[in-house]
């Protein structure tokens, strides 16, 4: 593995296998009435989360605490970067009282290149801007793989804000890595221009995307997208490209809904969707620990720390 | 304006090198003497006498009217971390330009005579290459009223713009082209429909949506080309389209060309030379290939060597930015657009447009000498008997690494660090006297 985790381009084909991997092995420990192994005792990892976040950041948190690790989470408040120190001075200081791994979120793509190029510690990214979110795109392979065996072959449709999403460039680079057929799906004030050379299908018909699908995932409609003008309302988006039973239909009747959270109902997702027999939602959340956990303990050099 | 040139008096000969003067039709081997700052004569074999200077040009070396960069930031006053006109014009002279012309978003604003005359005294000051201020399009650049435009005219300023913005609405690009069309001054655009660009930061197209970088379309900058030129056309003024990055704005421009509008265009080295391929590779997100207008892709790059070659491109400037490292070593988002562009300027020119065979030399001249001093109605580009003595000696074999390092420029934001390329600047003089002797060409000046 390369020092850094900042884009699942880092990742080759063999080394997404072995996380996910991995990651079935760690998965058990959360399963055992003690749910703590030694492997990362003695390191030290920085939570350093520049945007709010409750899911990603517990998770990581999780996963590190089960490793044995010790955590620290720094939260900047976005509102203070402007008259506070630079994310490279943040950085560095944080460097100087030796982490061992710095897990970064942050609204501009391309922060965890910053960090990487600057800081000894390894850098995890924990999503930076428009541009990735790996440990998403693991989490929500490694849910595929439960449930197909493979990713080879599949029909995945990916509906939603593509232009925005960091989710869906990481999903997009790992999933047609593994053989996957990716559908990106949305309005066309939503498609990034070019991102058919990702190696995806883009479709601006939801029926076309989920038709045959074996997995469908939707991805989060920000509300401030209507300032821009990208879309007219929120209740002709549901009705244009929300994820209804009626489309849920078109799909393989053995279909997974996914979503990476957190959702708006009733936008980008119906409730009954959402909670229905097909939804893997809350299973997406617990992966999420197993898979970090691989990730940290591979990262760190997949060594018993001691 | 308070430059001084050589003491009176004194004769200097460059002997023996080969004169490119488009200028004047010349072509050749000839002896350049110099007098007083000026040229003398040109011609085979003048005789020298005792009380000239006569520097021997090596066979292979290139004797030329000064260069001139009609876009450069000099950053003073206000922002004297990033650049000075000192610094900026020891760089310009390193880099082979004789003179610079200097964008007015200084802080504050160059639309008034008393930034204009601070920037001359600086540049009389420094005593390096000639500087022609540009002053501001609006007052403050705010976009809403036309700054005295009479008053910067009479103060030094040889052209108007709102450079860093394109000029706020159409009708106050009208009456900047009606008013300072009275005063000969060109009105140089900085081309950007700003709803299309809105929060961009790179060319909108496969390079950023894989980075997760906001896109800035080429129809950004061509529609509001088209604009200017449609009101060139109205109002029979001059405009000059600054930094031109898009395929489609090429197109605008021979558009208008071709309808007789008085329309002249610039592209900088990087446009010719970069792509968005660099955003990714060799360092991702690095803020040194983060400019504005933004590189675009092979086709628009293409276009731009094209439009060089063919004659449609009037100009080649720098657009030379210079930003402070700490400015530059932010997140991508964050960092300001612009990179430096005087120090390596030349050494591009040959290696991609003279040596990769797509025009030669004495087109060059004319892109970086001839046209520029036409476009700002500035003396210069002319190795004519009387003209001043801004000469340029350019040496187009030499090997040439960039370091970053090791630049006069007070900023080192380049994307060109390490690059090796064929050709380089011998000297630069400037009335007649030298202000820059490249060490690694033997020339004794």
């Amino acid at each position: 593995m390369k020092k850094d985790l900042l884009s699942i381009a880092d990742l080759s084909r063999d080394e997404i296998t072995l996380i996910l991997d991995t990651a079935e092995a760690m998965r058990e420990i959360g399963q055992r009435p003690i749910k703590k192994v030694p492997t990362l005792r003695g390191k030290t990892v920085v939570n350093l989360f520049y945007e709010p976040s409750t899911r990603t950041r517990t998770s990581f948190e999780i996963a590190e605490k089960r490793l044995s690790a010790d955590t620290l989470n720094i939260a900047v408040a976005s509102s203070s970067v402007l008259k506070g120190e630079t994310l490279a001075d943040t950085a560095l200081n944080i460097e100087a009282m030796q982490p061992d791994m710095i897990v970064l979120r942050h609204a501009s793509s391309g922060a965890g290149h910053l960090l990487s190029r600057i800081c000894r510690s390894r850098i995890i990214n924990a999503g930076d801007g428009m541009h990735e979110h790996p440990t998403q795109a693991l989490l929500d392979a490694f849910t595929i793989r439960e449930h197909k065996r493979s990713l080879g072959g599949l029909k995945i449709a990916i509906v939603g804000d593509l232009l925005h999403s960091r989710v869906l460039r990481s999903n997009v680079r790992l999933q047609t890595a593994l053989g996957a057929e990716v559908w990106a799906c949305g309005p066309a004030t939503l498609v990034p221009p070019g991102l058919d050379r990702l190696g995806v299908r883009v479709s601006t018909s939801v029926d076309e995307a989920v038709e045959g699908a074996d997995v469908v995932m939707m991805l989060r409609i920000q509300q401030e997208r209507m300032s821009g003008a990208f879309f007219p309302s929120l209740r002709e988006y549901f009705n244009t490209f929300g994820l209804t039973s009626a489309r849920v239909a078109r799909a393989k009747p053995d279909v997974i809904i996914m979503h990476p959270g957190p959702m708006n109902r009733g936008v980008e997702i119906a409730s009954d969707v959402a909670d229905g027999p097909y939804s893997v939602i809350l299973e997406q959340v617990a992966n999420g620990v197993a898979v970090r956990m691989a990730v940290l303990y591979l990262l760190a050099g997949g060594q018993e720390g001691d | 304006m308070g430059w001084t040139g050589e003491r009176s008096g004194m004769k200097r000969m460059l002997k023996g090198g080969r004169v490119v003067d488009p200028a004047n039709g010349r072509d050749g081997v000839f002896d350049v003497l110099i007098e007083d700052g000026r040229i003398a004569r040109v011609g085979r074999d003048l005789p020298a006498g005792g009380d000239v200077r006569v520097t021997e040009v090596p066979a292979g070396l290139v004797v030329c009217p000064g260069l001139i960069d009609i876009h450069v930031h000099l950053r003073e006053p206000g922002q004297e971390h990033k650049e000075t006109v000192a610094t900026g014009t020891a760089a310009a002279v390193a880099g082979g330009f004789t003179a610079v012309a200097c964008m007015p978003n200084t802080t504050p604003v160059n639309d008034n005579a008393g930034v204009t005359e601070y920037i001359l005294k600086k540049a009389a000051d420094a005593n390096l290459a000639r500087v022609y201020p540009i002053g501001a399009v609006s007052r403050g650049q705010q976009g809403e009223r036309l700054a005295d435009i009479a008053e910067l005219k009479a103060a030094g300023c040889v052209a108007i713009t709102d450079d860093g913005h394109p000029v706020a609405t159409a009708l106050l690009m009208r009456r900047a082209l009606e008013y300072a069309g009275m005063f000969g001054l060109p009105v140089i655009e900085h081309c950007e429909e700003q709803t299309l660009k809105g929060d961009g930061v790179a060319h909108e197209g496969f390079h950023a949506s894989s980075l997760g970088l906001r896109g800035i379309p080429g129809e950004a900058e061509s529609i509001m080309a088209l604009r200017d030129i449609s009101l060139a056309e109205l109002t029979r003024g001059a405009v000059h389209i600054a930094h031109m990055s898009a395929r489609q704005t090429l197109d605008a421009v021979r558009y208008g060309k071709a309808r007789g509008v008085r329309v002249t265009c610039e592209v900088t080295p990087h446009h010719f030379v970069l792509t968005d391929e660099c955003l990714g590779a060799p360092v991702p997100y690095d803020t040194n290939v983060k400019m504005n207008p933004p590189l675009r892709e092979a086709a628009d790059r293409d276009a731009m060597l094209d439009g060089i070659a063919d004659g449609s491109v009037d100009v080649i400037a720098t657009d030379h930015a210079p930003h402070h490292y700490d400015e530059k070593r932010v997140e991508f988002d964050r960092a300001p657009f612009g990179i430096t562009g005087l120090e390596t300027a030349v050494s591009l020119c040959f290696d991609r447009l003279v040596h990769a065979g797509r025009i030669p030399i004495g087109r060059l001249v004319e892109l970086l000498a001839v046209n520029p001093a036409r476009v700002i109605n500035v003396p210069g580009g002319s190795l004519a008997e009387g003209a001043p003595a801004d000469v340029t000696i350019l040496a187009p074999d030499l090997p040439v690494t960039v370091r970053a390092d090791a630049m006069r420029s007070r900023s080192r934001n380049t994307p060109f660090d390490g690059w090796s390329l064929r050709g380089g600047v011998a000297a630069t003089i400037v009335g007649g006297r030298p202000v820059f002797v490249n060490d690694a060409v033997r020339l004794a000046l």
